[in-house]
């Protein structure tokens, strides 16, 4: 062992178990543990003291200051005195500080880790019927606080609501854009590939025109919405929950669901509908691009095409879709951030959350539609 | 050095320490500008701080205290001047090189500023698995000591959203000291603490110093806290944008005549009178 290097030699006297430490105690040099100190102690006949010779020590960082807090421990335990006299002097400083205070008593908290099966299927399903208590309570509060702004009785600002409309509908307009010419292009081409067997080009109109207007223009847009806008409500909203802005809010007696939830609510039930409009159009040019440019088609066939398929109530239809996604989005967004407590990563889980709940939603309602426009016969 | 211009804003009497470069310097600023965009912030500031110096950086709110931190511990880059770790130039360094430096150097934030998806053994922990090669055990081992010193033993698998906020800004320390750093800066360690935490913190400071020899940077305008713990410090002026007294706390408490330090550490009651 090159003399630098860490030492340690236990010497057992009838007085005093005596500790002679030498060498450079560094962490870097990866000094030797307490475990040896604590196994001696364990061993043999007990010691009434233990006691240090550091004369041979020539440098020191918190190495020592931890080997010294390992011995302390261990003899605190077994009621050995410990003689500090030997050390060096700033590591006896240390040594008092590290003792200075208690360790904790956390029992309570280690206690909750290790439970059986049982519990745990119980506290799971407590947890999900309070999830479920508290997303009720959370509709139920918006519901209050719409009738409250049916009654221009509504706490918000006026320019938040203006803030967030500007922010869902025209700065969304590029991305809506390229995903709906997309879709439309993508089912002019699956339509195209079947049609023109048949010599039946002519119905991609009528296909990209119904699907895009009844189906895929809402659900694009609102799928849009959701990753765009609903984890940034999330985002938003659970921020202010971890800054404790919304607690600033509630002391004043501001309810933080008209304040906030409020106008983000109602941006989106005026803005999504817009959006699936445009999402339709522009889906619609995609299948006429594709059409016109690969399969023949004149822009007046297609036009015209387009015009005999569609009828007020497919647009209808779609729009009503549309106004109840966009109120699920920001419901979902909202609620993810209002839950939110605790800290930065809080605020990932509620952003990623409102993201999937609000997928789920859509998709779900969607599924609900199909059901009742088919029982309506519609 | 400061320009002549500035001269007779400064009282002579308090121009206490020489800012002439020494060996003895473990951390000096020179000639320093700070400014975001086009607005300056401070300038002219030059100053050195030794080993085992408790140096405190004080003056009133908004005066750029924080920016002055944010220069010497690497995240602002000066518009001006130089700030040396060690006698080496922290901004003229090479990127690999400053982060060497970076790491003789740990900082406790203002609100503590803990990793809030770790627990506070982690929160240690991960500075000592990036830059050491220490067994997991020893690093286990090394952040409970850590957290134990500053009074925090029992807490290793606690989330800083669970503590409260005095704790965590104990944390904060533990953490700071995680590296064994050379020069530990502290943003106003006593803010949002009672009395008898701050007294504590301050405690543990000294008592940190004079086990471990650490230079210790405080930026507070606690006045108990700087007078009783100081062994030097700067006093940074809104009004000229520049340092206008430097020395022991104590001293320029007792000897300095410049109305705004007088004002500063004696709560205002000196400055009715001299204004």
């Amino acid at each position: 062992m090159p003399p630098s290097a860490a030492s340690l030699a236990i010497e057992r006297h009838d007085e005093a178990l005596v500790l002679r430490l030498a060498g450079r105690w560094r962490l870097a040099e990866h000094p030797p543990g307490a475990g040896a100190v604590v196994a001696a102690l364990a061993d043999g006949p007990p010691v009434p003291r233990v006691t240090f010779d550091t004369t041979g020590i020539t440098g020191w960082d918190t190495a020592l200051a931890v080997f010294l807090w390992g011995v302390q421990k261990a003899t605190a335990e077994r009621g050995i005195a410990l003689d500090a006299d030997g050390l060096p002097d700033g590591a006896r400083r240390l040594l008092d500080l590290a003792g200075a205070v208690p360790a904790a008593q956390d029992a309570g908290k280690k206690e909750a880790r290790r439970t059986g099966l049982v519990t745990r299927v119980g506290e799971a399903t407590l947890r999900i019927w309070q999830t479920l208590l508290g997303a009720l309570a959370f509709l139920g509060e918006t519901a209050l606080a719409f009738v409250a702004f049916l009654g221009g009785r509504a706490r918000y600002r006026k320019t938040d609501l203006w803030l967030v409309l500007q922010d869902v509908g025209p700065r969304a307009l590029p991305i809506v854009t390229l995903i709906s010419f997309l879709v439309g292009v993508i089912l002019a081409f699956v339509g195209a590939i079947q049609l023109s067997r048949f010599g039946a080009q002519i119905f991609i109109a009528d296909l990209v025109g119904l699907a895009m207007v009844r189906e895929m223009g809402p659900m694009m847009a609102a799928i849009i919405m959701s990753g765009r806008t609903g984890a940034a409500f999330a985002a938003r909203i659970s921020t202010m929950q971890v800054n404790q802005e919304v607690d600033a809010l509630k002391t004043l007696g501001i309810s933080p669901i008209e304040f906030l939830v409020l106008p983000r609510i109602l941006a989106l039930v005026i803005m999504m509908p817009l959006l699936t409009l445009y999402a339709d159009l522009v889906g619609i040019a995609g299948g006429m691009a594709v059409s016109i440019s690969l399969f023949g088609l004149t822009f007046t066939q297609y036009w015209n095409e387009t015009l005999v398929a569609l009828s007020l109530q497919q647009f209808a239809i779609g729009l009503v879709k549309a106004v109840v996604f966009g109120a699920l989005i920001a419901l979902a967004g909202c609620y993810q951030g209002i839950k939110t407590s605790g800290s930065a990563s809080a605020v990932g889980t509620a952003a990623t959350s409102a993201v999937v709940v609000a997928i789920v939603a859509i998709v779900v309602a969607d599924g609900l539609f199909a059901v009742a426009l088919n029982a309506l016969g519609i | 050095m400061p320009s002549a211009s500035d001269d007779s804003e400064r009282c002579p009497g308090c121009w206490l320490a020489s800012t002439a470069a020494s060996d003895d310097d473990q951390l000096s600023v020179h000639g320093l500008k700070m400014a975001y965009g086009d607005f300056v912030v401070m300038r002219d500031l030059e100053f050195a701080i030794k080993r085992g110096d408790i140096f405190i950086i004080m003056g009133g709110s908004g005066c750029g205290k924080s920016t002055l931190m944010r220069h010497m511990i690497g995240l602002k880059r000066p518009a001006q001047g130089r700030v040396l770790i060690d006698g080496q130039s922290l901004w003229e360094a090479q990127r690999a090189e400053r982060e060497d430096l970076l790491r003789r150097v740990g900082v406790m934030y203002q609100g503590g500023a803990l990793w809030s998806s770790l627990t506070l053994a982690e929160n240690i922990a991960l500075p000592l698995e990036q830059f050491t090669d220490l067994s997991s055990a020893t690093i286990r081992e090394v952040a409970a000591y850590k957290l134990a010193l500053v009074g925090l033993a029992g807490f290793e698998d606690y989330y800083p959203a669970e503590i409260s906020g005095g704790m965590q800004k104990r944390a904060g320390v533990a953490r700071a000291m995680a590296l064994d750093p050379e020069i530990l800066f502290f943003d106003e360690p006593s803010a949002g603490l009672d009395p008898v935490s701050a007294r504590r913190l301050d405690d543990l400071i000294l008592e940190l110093r004079d086990s471990l020899g650490t230079t210790m940077v405080v930026i507070t305008h606690e006045l108990a806290s700087l007078l009783r713990i100081g062994t030097n410090a700067v006093f940074l002026d809104v009004e000229t944008r520049t340092q206008i007294a430097q020395g022991p706390p104590q001293a320029l408490l007792e000897q300095c005549r410049h109305p705004r330090v007088q004002a500063f550490l004696t709560r205002g009651a000196a400055g009715e009178t001299a204004d």
